[in-house]
């Protein structure tokens, strides 16, 4: 199968950018695709591994060799179906995944992983302009009620997954459109939500009704839910950000990530702000404390905003460049990654903490630091010592916090519901049943595992759905 | 008291499974002068051949020997006389031998019976003599168990006009007698039996060595006892269990053979009953049934059907030939008449397939004949004054050179025949032409064969749409792995696919996916006792000709020409032939009804409803068969969403047995039409259990489907005639690694064990198969089934467009479980590299998890821990444990050098063993490397290839380990491609770069156990203080087989699990040959441990250990010592590419690709801390159940217990208890290895050699010996070389600087690893193996200046000589045996004619053959040159030509013009292998005949321009292509040096 020495005889080619002064102007996506021939060298170039690592590396299990196969074979129809069979949006992830698979790949051992995210992004890419995406109608229904609340990638992949399975699904969606995070958290310069829409027109087709601006537990109670439908899943994300409660976190200025990502993804779509008061970079010096996507999703935002200047500061040391594969592949190890945004001009520190924030006249002026060391005690177990002398201040008119969320919010839906929750505060259920404490009430994607990636979110809400169909059914064909 | 031998089956042993192997002879008077002298000198015989047979845990305990000779008259008359009795005379009266019960009553009971049956059939009983024997050299077990034996006297009755009546009556006595005594329990606990009953002849036989004989039966000493003939025989046995009727010889024969098909062979008589009648016979036929008693040897069941054939009226010779025919088919140098008699008896009966040397007698003429692929050695010698002796060696008596005018060898599918009443000898030409003349066979034949390629041709049925063929494959099991990996390459490359790593998948009882029936069956496969067949290389001896439907009557004698008969060239039918049978009624005079039966049942009755379906089917296929349909065509095509369809096998097996069991089986042919079967191990199971041809249409019609991915130059026809092809090829590779070479004999024979079905399920269907471990039945099966056609049918979201995924060749979500999977791979990796034991124990506790998962056996089982653990620090240290494991076998070719050398660094430090794997090992590694390390491999593998096999090799060993299978391919040979030969590799392994190199399948040398036995012995002498190691592979009844390798004297025994890894293989016998280590090793140690032999020997297993836990279950159940190979490799790197056969490991571990190896990361350091985690893990074991050491913990299966919650739903059925059997010997039986064997290496000849060549080993001063030598001084001059080898190293010595000159006739392995600088030259002759291994050393044979025979018409050496031969020259004067220098990697060597396969496999150096040369010449022969002279003008038609080119051998001058009496040095012979090759030939004559003084060779010298033309040059096309290439290359580093030159210039 394959090209049994196309890893020995093809260079590793990916994706290339638009410059950096040109794509800063707009906020569409600016990854140039690969020509399909170049593509199916990239396909050769895997070789069909007796274990496919990067099939477990992938949190969904996509069937990564056969897909590569296809592709180098030009047989794109059959690849998508095969795509699709593990992964109902593989568009989300051909964008925006950190592609753990690549990670396992096992020509990674040594030399340049398959590009997998791109062949999985070109795969889907033609088969939507191929017109080869169709709804999947289920041959029966079951009679059979399910409410999915929550429409991010978890609830979609969950709401998409028991209507084929001929179940009535409504999705619960407490903003005005579908799509989470996806759409209200990540940039369109990393996904544009066209991608999201036409999801969500296949859905619609396959029958999943979908009830935007309605906040359950605010707009209806979980009781309501509970005796409308067969089933519930909580799939409402993890939204509780972890704030830093240093002096001077009340000064304009200060802001959670998600609030300023979140009010220019609306703008873009030409959605209404609903806010009192718009957070622009522009102009301004900006800091985002937090080293993750999101972080990094501020940067690339405030670079389009034309701050003046973006410095990322994270308070763990700088991880390694390279790192020794022989004891953490084919694992995800923890190495320095650098994102496109980083690329369009931030300036990156590590291991600094902020003490506070400074302010004139409640608004930020900028932010006191010290750096920090991690010592390990007499027990073992890790510290966060600061290091004498090296306290700095940093001038900023624009924070945004991005250490990421600590467990979903508990307030309304959850705490209404009764549902136990895990000792980290998310809802309680484990991977086989995903069923929550209480009857009737399962819970998938970040709500029950925390925050995650979106190929996280997706698994979970595929497996959910399994499990619901099961509990309604008795047997379920869902696969896993 | 005296018992039926074996024991009772106990835990794993089963006496059924018995192995045995023997020595044969006979003397005879072709005149038939009767003389006691003959008597003596058969017992003369039987002494000689001792070592070929074997004793047991007692050295008194012999496996059985006897004596079969005509009656003697004059002393029965004189004695009988004394007692009362009066005989009358001669042909008027039989004796008969009977072994009786000890107790009186019994006894009496046992003897009126006789006397009753006897008077049914009105004979008269004239009276009983009690025999004198003396007990006293019986040992005490065999005396426990000794008989009362008497004879009786029985005169015949006046219904009997000739003695051929009164015969067949004395058989029918026999017979009823033994009925009688055991339908009435008459013998009460003891035993009966009658060894003969004749007038005849009389045999002496029982439970004593052969040198005691006359010492038990003083009667043989009585100078009265008088015969002209003395058949003997000596056995060996697998075991040590006394038995005194398996003994031989039998009434007819004795036999030194395995038949391999010998269940099916008992089905079809079985099967025959009904259909079979005899003018001759009457209603005596009758009375004979059960003509096989279930649990006889295969030799006596032999023995049985051809009694019953003789007793029908066939001429001995007649039967011999329809039982044990020679390879007709394809034959083109044999008579058409004779082909024409063997096509035509095929019909009649399938071969009994095996290796085999059969000697037989009834009285009136001797013979003996061989098996068709010639794997039994049998010499003989006739004299002037017309004796003849026949034996296993040349040698066995003493006869004067002077007296003997032929000495000769039965050569493959020939016979021998002495007609004693017309005084002459018969030789197999004479009496197969006549045989053959006596009835029109070719006529009949004309009138009544139908070729099915012959039939008008009819329409095949259209393939279904893809949607419903979607369905249909679902419902039939087809995962995507089908396709991709098995019918794609099928139907492009014609081959079965090859893949690589072993098996880690569960079996199928254990595995949650519903599994294929056909996953329930291990292929068996030949092992030790008879050697498998290289169906590729000896295609000419398989036939895949299949015969449907009817049988004719087996004892029909007169109406020949009238049986129509439907013959195929091969099994499998396209399904356009298929139409043709089912349509076969309508073409005109046919004699044919085919009818075809639905095996499908409505799918609403589910699995329970499948039983019913079942017993339908099968009330159906009798009654069609009594309305007179003689072909019945079980068919699934009925399958669709409302009709699930029994399994096409199941149908298959039950229809096959209840036929068998009505009587009816051969009134009707059997094919199977069904979408189910699919891969070789499919075919093979329904040709296993009965089917005569199969339809797998489905295949068919899914390789249609596959048009897009087929190249474009294939057709849908090629791409179906190539998956025939290609099912062919496996289906008689599967066939060959059984050591079955027909398919008339494979059909029906049953050649599986079941794992995992139940015994209720296995009798009901597949009746006599082996099942080990119990497991599911009927209802599971069904269930399997209805899960299948329901997710075919259902609305499963991923199999709306496609196949399941399979996941058994390859890791994949959705698929089938991996004990290897990305988790622990990484797992462990990370442990070793970061030297961590946290994340080991996190590897480990997945592993075991995985493992009690119920993926395999001793996932099922559970330890029973102590009350009180013993504290850990009191516990045998890791450092210790390690030294009991080992690295696995793992050739220097199949994986890198810098893995092969890592492995054995680590192992060498930590006191473990590593191992060569087959491909030798460069002598640079032998030296210990300056840092301390050393890259010398423990273990030196000899396999069957023998590659780099020196002396200088094997004394660089602390075990030689005999490789007899391998886990995923056992019963197979390999291949080494060319593109993988490079510059190293050559070297190491003594071939030419860039030349491909085959292991062939069997050790050319080791055909049974006592030839095991032989090789050990030689391997010992090059190195005696190497252990001697056997590798098998576990299957049932290897325990049997590794208690005769514990009596062939190996020091060490590896049981190797079925999932063990491979470089490469194919995927059929990766996933479906071979069972788990568990079975094995416990069958092994509780049959060693019963014959008491297990202290002798060392017990390995390997095949699947990974983890401590694995270790001490591998203790518990038997084993000293654990290998851990594929653990090894991953701790290395290794991450299961299964890509080793591609040579792209992108880890640089399976592959010789410089850009590759360079990725190789592997450290010794990671073995180390992999084996010392493992073995802390172990002690951690150790101490929670209370054990100290090792030693204490083995064979402590008391200590397990089966996990009490096996809920899974087919594993709940399973039943271990077998392999939990603890045999309870007493403490004085050793239950692990404590002693040691006694290699009675201090009866070597080499002894004395050294003593008098020790000062050329110390100095190298020349010295001469002379000795005399007979046939038991076997392996002379390996001893020797060892000695030479461990001081001086393959370069040995200077030429003739030790000269040994031998007078007599040489025992077996006369030569064998002679090292350079030794000569042995022998005046006299030598049996096989002459010069086996031959490491530079020169040997000459020539007859005896007495002789007054031709030479150059008589047999010199025997078979299979210079096997594996790497360097040196031998000179015989006089012709060879089969496979002459088979695997020849670079000795030169001249022989004046050779026997059949000469040549085989060769690689290099030199062969002439100044005469005639057998069959098959050249199979395999990748490298080297021959030259033959062919003076009939027919060497085309005996040589393979797959691999050669015939070449004339041009004039040159250089050659013609040399001065007659120079006798020229080696050099000029290799100087250009390219050309020269008259100068070369002319040279190599030129030193035959100053060596061994050739008249052959004079004549040819002397006639030089006459007999050139007629000399035929043998060159192997790719090595000469190769030696073009080296030329280039040469020249142009010549050339390019020129200008360099002509600068400096």
């Amino acid at each position: 199968m394959g090209k049994i020495t196309g890893f020995l005889e093809y260079e590793p080619e990916d994706r290339d950018y638009d410059p950096v002064e040109e794509r800063i102007q707009h906020y569409r996506e600016f990854v140039l695709p690969l020509p399909e021939d170049e593509l199916k060298k990239q396909g050769a170039r895997c070789m069909d591994c007796g274990i496919p690592f990067c099939h477990n590396g992938c949190p969904v299990n996509n069937i990564i060799p056969d897909w590569n196969d296809l592709v180098y074979r030009g047989d794109f129809k059959k690849a998508i179906e095969v795509l699709h069979s593990t992964n109902n949006f593989p568009e989300f992830t051909g964008r925006i995944c950190p592609a753990p698979c690549q990670e396992a790949c096992t020509l990674n051992i040594d030399d340049q992983p398959v590009t997998i995210k791109t062949i999985e992004c070109a795969i889907i890419d033609k088969a939507w302009d191929e017109g080869w995406v169709e709804p999947v109608m289920p041959r029966h229904r079951s009679g059979k009620t399910v409410a999915v609340v929550g429409s991010g990638p978890a609830g979609m992949a969950c709401a998409q997954q028991l209507a084929r399975a001929g179940h009535t699904v409504t999705l619960f969606e407490k903003n005005h459109k579908i799509g989470g995070l996806l759409r209200y958290g990540i940039p369109d310069f990393k996904m544009e939500k066209s991608h999201v829409d036409r999801r969500v027109a296949q859905m619609t087709a396959e029958g999943v009704k979908m009830r935007t601006n309605c906040h359950v537990g605010v707009d209806i109670t979980v009781d309501q839910l509970t005796q409308e439908f067969d089933a519930v899943v909580f799939a409402g994300g993890a939204e509780q950000p972890r704030d830093l409660p240093v002096p001077g976190r009340e000064l304009d200025g200060v802001h959670f990530a998600m609030d300023f990502l979140t009010q220019q993804n609306r703008r873009v779509s030409g959605e209404r702000l609903k806010v009192n008061k718009e957070i622009w970079a522009t102009g301004k010096n900006v800091v985002v404390i937090g080293g993750g996507d999101t972080g990094s999703d501020c940067v690339g935002t405030s670079i389009r905003h034309k701050a003046k200047g973006v410095l990322q500061i994270e308070i763990m040391p700088k991880p390694p460049e390279a790192v020794d594969k022989g004891t953490t592949w084919p694992d995800w190890p923890m190495k320095l990654r650098t994102s496109s945004s980083h690329q369009e001009g931030a300036t990156r520190d590590w291991a600094i903490t902020t003490k506070r924030f400074l302010g004139e006249d409640g608004k930020l002026t900028g932010i006191e630091t010290v750096r920090v060391e991690w010592q390990r005690d007499e027990k073992g177990t890790m510290k966060l010592v600061e290091v004498p002398g090296t306290e700095a201040v940093i001038k900023a008119e624009l924070v945004l916090l991005a250490m990421g969320f600590v467990h979903p919010v508990h307030d309304g839906m959850v705490k209404d519901s009764g549902v136990e929750l895990d000792p980290r505060g998310n809802v309680k259920a484990n991977t086989e049943a995903y069923a929550t404490s209480k009857a009737k009430i399962f819970t998938a994607g970040d709500m029950r595992r925390g925050q995650s990636l979106v190929v996280w979110a997706i698994r979970e809400g595929r497996q959910c759905a399994r499990a619901v169909d099961e509990f309604l059914m008795g047997y379920t064909l869902l696969p896993r | 008291m005296y018992r039926a031998g074996l024991p009772e089956a106990q835990g794993l042993y089963d006496p059924t499974r018995e192995r045995d192997s023997c020595g044969i002879g006979f003397v005879a008077n072709i005149r038939n002068v009767k003389s006691h002298a003959i008597v003596r000198q058969g017992l003369q015989v039987l002494a000689n051949l001792n070592h070929r047979g074997a004793e047991g845990a007692d050295p008194l305990t012999g496996d059985g020997a006897g004596i079969l000779i005509q009656v003697p008259d004059r002393f029965f008359r004189e004695e009988c006389k004394s007692l009362g009795i009066t005989l009358p005379e001669v042909g008027h009266y039989a004796v008969g031998m009977v072994f009786l019960p000890q107790g009186e009553a019994q006894r009496r009971a046992c003897e009126q019976a006789i006397e009753r049956c006897a008077a049914a059939e009105d004979q008269k009983v004239l009276g009983w003599r009690d025999l004198p024997v003396d007990n006293s050299v019986l040992s005490d077990e065999v005396r426990e168990i000794e008989p009362f034996v008497r004879q009786i006297f029985i005169g015949r009755g006046d219904n009997c006009p000739d003695v051929d009546t009164f015969e067949r009556k004395l058989f029918v006595i026999r017979k009823q007698s033994h009925i009688t005594v055991r339908e009435k329990s008459l013998a009460g606990p003891e035993a009966f039996y009658i060894p003969t009953l004749s007038s005849r002849t009389i045999c002496y036989k029982g439970m004593m060595l052969a040198t005691h004989v006359d010492g038990y039966f003083t009667d043989l000493k009585d100078p009265r006892i008088e015969s002209a003939i003395a058949l003997v025989h000596q056995r060996f046995s697998t075991n040590t269990f006394p038995s005194w009727e398996r003994a031989q010889p039998f009434r007819f024969l004795c036999h030194n053979g395995e038949i391999n098909t010998v269940r099916g062979n008992i089905n079809w008589m079985f099967a025959r009953r009904a259909s079979m009648s005899s003018k001759r016979m009457g209603k005596d036929l009758d009375k004979l049934w059960p003509l096989i008693g279930d649990g006889a040897s295969d030799s006596a069941t032999f023995d049985n059907a051809l009694e019953l054939l003789i007793s029908g009226g066939y001429s001995m010779a007649h039967a011999m030939m329809m039982m044990i025919p020679e390879a007709w088919n394809d034959n083109p140098l044999m008579d058409a008449k004779q082909r024409a008699f063997y096509e035509y008896h095929a019909a009649l009966m399938e071969p009994w397939d095996g290796p085999a040397a059969v000697a037989f007698t009834d009285g009136r003429q001797i013979g003996a004949t061989l098996d068709r692929n010639g794997l039994r050695p049998a010499r003989y010698i006739v004299t002037d004054d017309g004796l003849v002796v026949l034996g296993s060696e040349v040698g066995v008596l003493d006869i004067p050179e002077s007296k003997i005018v032929k000495k000769w060898r039965l050569q493959p599918g020939k016979m021998f025949l002495i007609d004693l009443e017309e005084g002459r000898i018969i030789d197999d030409d004479e009496i197969k032409s006549e045989l053959a003349a006596a009835h029109p066979y070719q006529d009949w034949l004309d009138k009544t064969q139908i070729r099915l390629v012959d039939l008008p041709a009819d329409v095949e049925p259209m393939a279904p749409d893809p949607k419903t063929l979607l369905d249909r494959q679902q419902a039939f099991g087809y995962s995507q792995e089908d396709l991709k990996f098995f019918l794609l390459p099928m139907a492009v490359g014609s081959d079965d696919p090859v893949g690589s790593m072993g098996r880690d998948i569960p079996h199928a009882v254990l595995s949650d996916r519903p599994k294929m029936l056909y996953d329930y069956f291990k292929q068996a496969f030949a092992q030790v006792t008879n050697p498998p067949i290289d169906s590729i290389r000896e295609e000419s001896v398989m036939s895949l000709v299949s015969l449907i439907g009817p049988r004719p009557n087996l004892l029909d004698m007169e109406s020949g020409g009238s049986h129509m008969r439907l013959e195929v060239k091969q099994p499998i039918l396209t399904s356009e032939e298929l139409e043709k049978i089912r349509h076969i009624e309508s073409r005109e005079d046919n004699p044919f009804r085919s009818v075809t039966l639905d095996i499908c049942y409505p799918a609403k009755n589910g699995a329970a409803g499948m039983k019913d379906a079942v017993d339908a089917l099968c009330a159906r296929a009798r009654d069609k068969v009594k309305e007179g349909y003689n072909i019945i065509i079980l068919s699934d095509r009925g399958l669709d969403a409302d009709n699930v369809a029994i399994p096409a096998l199941l149908a298959t097996g039950a229809v096959h047995h209840y036929l068998i069991r009505e009587g009816l089986r051969t009134h009707s042919g059997l094919v199977v039409e069904t979408g189910e079967a699919r891969v070789v191990h499919d075919m093979c199971l329904l040709a296993g259990y009965g089917a005569e041809a199969i339809n797998p249409y489905l295949a068919f019609d899914s390789i249609e489907h596959l048009e897009d991915a087929l190249p474009k130059d294939c057709s849908v026809e090629d791409a179906h005639y190539h998956y025939i092809k290609a099912l062919n090829k496996g289906l008689m590779k599967v066939m060959a690694k059984m050591g079955i070479s027909t398919y008339q004999s494979y059909c029906g024979a049953q050649i599986f064990d079941a794992i995992g079905l139940s015994s209720a399920f296995v009798d009901a269907y597949f009746t006599k198969t082996a099942t080990a471990i119990e497991g599911v039945g009927l209802l599971e099966i069904a269930e399997e089934t209805l899960r299948r056609h329901k997710a075919a049918f259902g609305d499963d979201p991923t199999l709306r467009d496609d196949l399941d995924v399979g996941g058994e060749v390859q890791y994949r979500i959705r698929g089938e479980e991996h004990m290897w999977n990305p988790d622990t791979v990484g797992k462990l990796q990370h442990a070793v590299r970061g030297n961590s034991r946290d994340v080991y124990r996190q590897f480990s506790a997945t592993m075991d998890d995985n493992s009690r998962k119920l993926k395999n056996l001793r996932g099922l089982f559970e330890f029973k821990w102590a009350d009180e653990p013993v504290p850990l620090d009191e516990v045998e240290s890791a450092a210790e444990i390690v030294k009991r494991f080992a690295s696995g076998a793992m050739s220097f070719g199949s994986i890198s050098y810098e893995a092969h050398s890592t492995l054995a660094v680590a192992m060498n430090r930590i006191g473990g063993r590593s191992n060569t794997g087959e491909g030798g090992e460069e002598a640079e590694r032998f030296k210990t490397l300056p840092n301390g390390d050393s890259k010398r491999s423990a273990i030196k593998q000899v396999a069957s290839g023998r590659f780099g096999v020196t002396a200088e090799y094997l004394r660089n060993a602390d075990e030689i380990q005999i490789k007899m299978a391998q886990g995923a391919k056992p019963g197979e040979g390999g291949q080494l491609p060319g593109h993988k030969v490079d510059a190293v590799i050559a070297r190491v392994r003594h071939s030419t770069p860039g030349v491909g190199l085959i292991s062939p399948p069997p050790h050319h040398d080791i055909y049974s156990i006592e030839d095991l036995k032989q090789l050990i012995h030689d391997l010992k002498n090059v190195n005696p203080t190497a252990r001697i190691s056997v590798k098998l592979v576990s299957i049932v009844g290897v325990g049997t087989i590794a208690a005769g390798v514990a009596k062939a004297y190996a020091d060490h025994v590896l049981i190797s699990g079925g999932d063990g890894g491979t470089g490469a293989s194919p995927i059929t016998s990766v996933m479906h040959a071979g069972a788990p280590w568990e079975i094995g090793l416990a069958e092994t140690h509780q049959t060693l441990v019963l014959n008491k032999l297990r202290g002798r020997i060392r017990v390995q297993s390997d095949g699947g250990i990974r983890t401590g836990r694995d270790v001490v279950m591998a203790a518990l159940l038997g084993a000293d010592e654990m290998g851990i190979a594929t653990g090894s490799l991953i701790a290395l790197g290794c991450i299961m590419m299964r890509k080793c056969h591609l040579n792209t490991c992108p880890v640089g571990v399976a592959t010789q690709d410089p850009v590759l190896r360079a990725r190789f990361k592997g450290q010794p350091e990671h073995v180390i801390n992999y084996f010392f985690f493992v073995a802390e893990e172990v002690r951690e074991i150790m101490a929670k159940l209370g054990f100290r050491t090792i030693n204490e913990m083995i064979g402590r299966t008391d200590r397990l217990d089966t996990v009490e919650a096996i809920k899974h739903w087919k594993a709940k059925g399973l039943d271990l208890s077998r392999i939990l059997y603890k045999p309870e010997m007493g403490p004085d039986v050793a239950v692990y290895h404590r002693e040691s064997q006694d290699h009675k290496l201090d009866q070597a000849l080499d002894n004395q050699l050294i003593a008098q060549a020790r000062s050329a080993i110390d100095t190298g001063k020349p010295v001469k010996i002379e000795t005399a030598v007979k046939n038991t001084n076997r392996t002379i001059g390996a001893m020797l070389s060892g000695e030479v080898a461990g001081k001086y190293g393959h370069a040995g010595l200077r030429d003739d600087t030790i000269y040994i000159k031998a007078n007599g006739t040489a025992g077996q392995s006369f030569g064998a690893f002679l090292a350079k600088g030794i000569t042995l030259e022998l005046e006299g002759d030598a049996n096989d193996y002459v010069g086996k291994g031959l490491s530079g050393g020169r040997l000459i044979v020539y007859p005896s200046k007495d002789v007054k025979y031709k030479p150059e018409d008589n047999i010199a050496v025997g078979n299979v000589v210079l096997y594996g031969a790497i360097s040196g020259e031998a000179y015989f004067r006089g012709v060879a045996g089969e496979r002459f220098a088979v695997r020849n990697s670079g000795a030169v060597a001249v022989a004046e004619g050779v026997g059949d396969h000469g040549c085989e496999y060769m690689t290099g150096g030199v062969v002439v053959v100044l005469g005639a040369t057998g069959r098959n010449f050249a199979a395999g022969m990748s490298g080297g040159i021959a030259y033959v002279l062919d003076e009939s003008n027919d060497f085309e038609l005996r040589c393979n030509k797959a691999m050669v080119a015939l070449e004339p051998v041009s004039e040159d001058p250089r050659a013609t013009n040399r001065p007659p009496t120079e006798v020229n040095g080696l050099s000029e012979v290799f100087t250009n292998m390219n050309g020269d090759d008259a100068l070369r030939l002319r040279i190599l004559i030129e030193r035959h005949m100053h060596f061994t003084n050739s008249s052959r060779a004079r004549e040819i010298i002397a006639k030089w321009d006459e007999y050139l033309p007629k000399f035929v040059k043998v060159m192997p096309i790719d090595y000469r292509n190769a030696l073009a290439k080296m030329q280039t290359t040469a020249e142009r580093e010549a050339k390019s040096e020129i200008p360099m030159t002509a600068q400096r210039d």
